[in-house]
Order: C-alpha cells, then structure tokens, then sequence
C-alpha cells in the first residue's frame, strides 16, 4: 500500500511540474515577443513618428499618415459597428429570447466573430472596390466595421441579459412601452458594459491588417479623404516590414510597439469597465 | 419638435415607436446575417471563372503559375492544413497545461495577473507575432536547427526527405511555430474560463474521498467538460487555418507542393495575403477569390462544430 501511495504521489508531483513547466514556457514566449517589440521599438518612439509622413526609401520619417488614416478608419468603422451591434445584440437579448431565429443568428454571429478576417477584406473587395473601380478609406472602415460588429453583438447581448427582470417590470409598471423601457432604462444601465463592447471591438480591430490590404490599400502620402486609398498602420507596418531598407525596418517596429501598447492599454480600461459592469 | 410630426394619442404614438424600434433591431441582426451571406456569395461568384476553368483539378492540382495562367489550390490547401495542424499540436499540450495549472496548483496571489496577462496577449495583433517570426525565430531557427540537421543528413535518407530546404529559417515548420505562439494565449484563456465552469463542490468532493490533484483533473475536471474542450480545440484550429499575417511573414511563399517540413510553402489566406492586389489577370484574381471561398467553407465547417460542441457550456 504504501509504495502506491508512493506512486500517485509521484505522478502527481509530475504532473504538477509539467503544467508549471508549460506555464513558464508560455510566458517564456510571450516575454520573448514583448521584449522584442520594445527593444526594437522604444528607439523609434518619439515626436517625429506622429508629426511626420512616412520618408522614400533610405531617408528619415513619421507614420503621421498610417496613424491619421487608422484612426479614420477604426472610428468609422467602430461607429457603424456600434450602431449596428448593439441593435442587434439587443434584438437577441429583448425580443429574441428563446426563439429559433434568435439561436441561429446568435450562432452565426458566434461564427462571424472568429471568421477569418482576409475573407471579410475579399466580401469588401468585391462589394465595393470591384465595382467602384477604386480602393477607398470608406472600403477600408466597412471592412473594419464587420470585423468589429460580431464583437459588439455579443458583449451587447451578454450585458443586457445581466440587468435584472425587476428593472424592466419597473419601467413597464410605469405604462413605458417595451422599446422606451429599453432605451431609457436598460440601455442607460447597462453604459458601461456597451461602452466595454465598443473598446474590445476597437483594440481588435485596431490591430487588423488583412481586411485593409484590399480595400484601403495603403497610401504613402498624408490623406484625410476616406474616398480615395487611405494608409493604415498595419498595412504599412507590414510594408516596412518586408522592405530592406534599416529606416523602414526600425519604423515597422516603432509601428508595432505603437500598435500593440495601444491594443493593450484599450483592452486594459475594457477590462476594468467590465469588471465594473460584472461582465466577466 | 414631436409634437409638430405626431398625430393620434399617446398610446398611437408611443406604439408607433415601439414597431419602429423593434424593426430597427430585427433590421440590424438581419444585416448581420446578409454580411455572411454576402460573404459565401460574392466569393462563390468572384471564384467561378477559376471553378469553370479549371473543374475540381482546381482542388488537386499544385501548379500555380500566372505566366501559363494555370492555376491548383492543392499546395496552399496542403500548407493551411499542415501548419494549422502542427500548430496545434505544439499549442494544444502547453495551453492545456497552462489553464489546468491556473486553476489547480497557482498560488492564489500569483493566479489571476498570470490569466490577465496570458488574456492581454491573446488580444496583440498579429503582424506583431509575424515581426516577431521573421526577424526572431527564423534567424535563430536557421542557425541553431536547420542547418546543424542539415549537414548531418546525408542526402536521400528519411531524415532528409522530411528536413532538407534552404536554410534561411522561413519554411512551413516555423511558419507552425509562430502559428502555435499565437494561439497558446488564447486557448490557454479559454481553457481555464472552462475549467472554472465545474462546480467547485465536485471537485472539492474528490479532494475529500483523497484523490491527488492529477487524479481530480483527470477523472473530474476534464471529463466534466469534455465536449466544450473539443470546442475549444477546434475554435484554436479555425483561428490557425485563416490566419493571416503572422504567416504570411514567414512561410517562404512558394507554392509549388512543399517537399518536407522545412520547406517554403504557402497557405491560403497568405497568397492572398501576398499575391491579391498584384493578381494578374483575370483568372489570377478569380483563382485567388475561390481560394478565399474553400478557406471559408473549412473554417465555417470547423467552427461551426466549435461553437455547436460549445453550446450551453457558456453563460
């Protein structure tokens, strides 16, 4: 008996190392990617990166117009998928409930949100730069906007569902109609967890570079028009990246540190927001 | 102002807003759903001059050559399903240990930072992953592993057949590596949210009747949520098949069939990643499009059974 007891106690000390092991592993990585970024990319950090244009080949320069044109483009984008978003998150979590149309767009919603996003750049391409004849800033914000709106749809969902029953008959109690129950009363509760649907959507699509490769397509002069191609900081990112040029190269990497700090400190408020709001 | 526009009583008026909100949200969800329509019909129409030209060999065949305009899907068909497959199973073990580990052994002080920052990085972009692959791994990869197995092989054995390529660090095999970095966070994150699912009562129970920590995950933890960790696996395998960017940094780009594991290669979604807005011709841009359309069909197709295998293990 003993020498079992022996034996599970060493299996399971195992067992614990091995998980502890794929812990430090994992983190190993992670620090590994972050301290790349910012070894690489602290040094190209500094006024000159937001005042100006991208430079030609082999000299000095900002990404003044990739951050204007991503900020452009995630703000459009972000809009629409907010409006959107959270109707239809609120079609599933209100009128919706228990209903079989209500289960299959909660479904399809779910499949859309982890679809990959170079298709969405395609339905885009093919939807609005194919037939205008011309890749655009608004092309580019559409393409955001349906990468975004899945991730709106399901935060919405989620925070309405958690506001209590007690609140709604309060407002109906009151001879207020479904909807203005909703709008006023619901919806005004519930600011905070909408507003951490919104930031998700932001830092996820902040980052995205597939979906703007064929519909923005990158710009290398300084433009605020949505309706002509607009650069992006992914997207250029990416060409620097791929360049042979040191100059190039080291603002990729400024590029990216940028990005990823941004990505970071949004997901950061988004989670201290839902935290507030109980969503988990 | 609404009094100018608004006719009828109270109630009238008030009812009239109610349709109209209604609709505006049955409006919204439906738009939602066109999108995914439109998704599958404008790369069905988009891809069919490709599907007309070329029939079904267009699955099967691995040349891609824009001078002849001939065109095959089966080299980035092969480099998605290779790279997302070995991705996984680097990724797979260490996410499971991860989650099990911040469930189960973490102190509880070290615990919750851990899972934040674990969640944190799932969310970094993945050109940053790319970056990371390209100028990172591939060097130190070319270096310290490619071409030591290099030199020791001699040619024509088996350790050549599944090692032998250029030894510049960007080939299929890397490609997974960087793939399964950037899918352990996210897995790993959604693992242990699994894990917390099961009442801590059962799992308190087991502790009691003096079972080892191994011994609770083993016959509690993970047959308790059995089902939902297949989701969750198959979520990870969707995100590494339409992968993009981190990829499409590091894969070589060659399309021709990849001959061993440290070979260039392609995946779809990196040709056309790489090749879209250069496409050609016609049926260069069509090929590119029904390409998109058969990712689409693997990844809806894959997650679909994730979240079907997922249902009511949320919420």
């Amino acid at each position: 008996m003993q020498s079992r007891a022996a034996q599970r106690k060493l299996a399971n000390g195992i067992f614990v190392g091995l998980c502890g092991l794929a812990t430090a592993i994992a983190l190993a990585f992670l620090v590994a990617i972050l301290w790349t970024l910012i070894s690489k990319g602290l040094s190209g950090i500094g006024a000159t990166l937001f005042t100006i244009d991208q430079p030609a080949p082999g000299s000095k320069g900002g990404l003044r117009n990739a951050i204007v044109g991503s900020l452009i483009m995630c703000g459009m984008g972000m809009a629409a998928a907010l409006v959107i978003g959270i109707l239809a998150g609120t079609w599933l979590a209100e009128y919706a409930v228990g209903t079989k149309a209500g289960a299959i767009v909660r479904f399809l919603n779910d499949v859309l949100l982890s679809a990959p996003s170079i298709l969405i750049g395609l339905f885009v391409y093919e939807l609005l730069v194919a037939p205008f004849q011309g890749f655009s800033g608004y092309a580019g914000a559409v393409a955001l906007a349906f990468v975004a709106t899945p991730i709106v749809v399901r935060t919405t969902e989620d925070i309405l569902l958690l506001q209590p029953a007690a609140l709604r008959e309060a407002g109906m109690a009151l001879g207020a109609g479904r909807a203005l129950v909703i709008r006023r009363i619901v919806w005004r509760a519930a600011r905070t967890g909408l507003l951490t649907g919104g930031l998700l959507g932001f830092a996820r699509i902040s980052g995205e570079t597939a979906p703007l490769l064929f519909t923005s397509l990158g710009n290398q002069f300084y433009n605020a028009n949505p309706s002509q191609p607009m650069a992006s900081l992914p997207t250029t990112i990416f060409q620097f990246a791929l360049s042979a040029y040191d100059e190039w190269q080291n603002l990729a990497w400024a590029g990216a540190l940028l990005i990823a700090v941004a990505v970071l400190v949004v997901n950061i408020i988004g989670r201290i927001l839902a935290r507030e709001s109980h969503l988990s | 102002m609404a009094s100018l526009f608004s006719t009828g009583t109270v109630t009238e008026r008030q009812g009239a807003g109610e349709t109209l909100f209604r609709f505006a949200c049955a409006a919204a969800a439906t738009l939602l759903m066109t999108a995914l329509a439109g998704v599958v019909v404008s790369l069905a129409i988009g891809g069919w001059p490709a599907f007309r030209a070329f029939g079904p060999g267009f699955l099967f065949t691995a040349t891609w050559n824009p001078v002849t305009e001939i065109y095959g899907a089966a080299g980035p068909i092969v480099g998605t399903i290779v790279t997302a497959g070995i991705a996984l199973l680097f990724a797979l073990p260490l996410a499971l240990g991860v989650a099990i580990f911040l469930v189960e052994f973490c102190p509880a002080t070290l615990a919750p930072p851990v899972a934040v920052a674990i969640e944190l990085l799932a969310g970094i972009p993945s050109i940053v992953y790319g970056m990371w692959g390209l100028f990172v791994l591939a060097p130190w990869f070319a270096e310290h592993i490619q071409l030591p197995i290099a030199l020791s092989t001699t040619p024509g054995s088996w350790a050549d057949a599944f090692f032998s390529g250029t030894p510049n660090g960007a080939n299929i095999f890397t490609a997974s590596l960087v793939l399964a970095v950037m899918i352990l966070p996210y897995m790993a994150a959604v693992f242990r949210e699994l894990f917390l699912t099961v009442p801590a009562q059962v799992r308190e129970a087991a502790y009691g009747l003096g079972c080892t920590p191994l011994e609770v995950v083993r016959s509690i933890t993970i047959p308790s949520v059995k089902r939902s960790m297949i989701g969750v696996i198959m979520l990870g395998l969707g995100r590494a098949l339409g992968e993009t960017m981190a990829v499409t940094f590091i894969i070589g780009n060659a399309h021709a069939m990849p001959r061993s594991l440290f070979d260039g290669g392609s995946t779809i979604a990196s040709t056309i990643a790489n090749e879209f807005t250069e496409a050609t011709g016609v049926l260069h841009e069509a090929s590119l499009v029904a390409l998109g359309l058969i990712l689409f069909l693997m990844t809806f197709a894959v997650l679909a059974l994730a979240r079907f295998l997922l249902q009511g293990s949320e919420r």
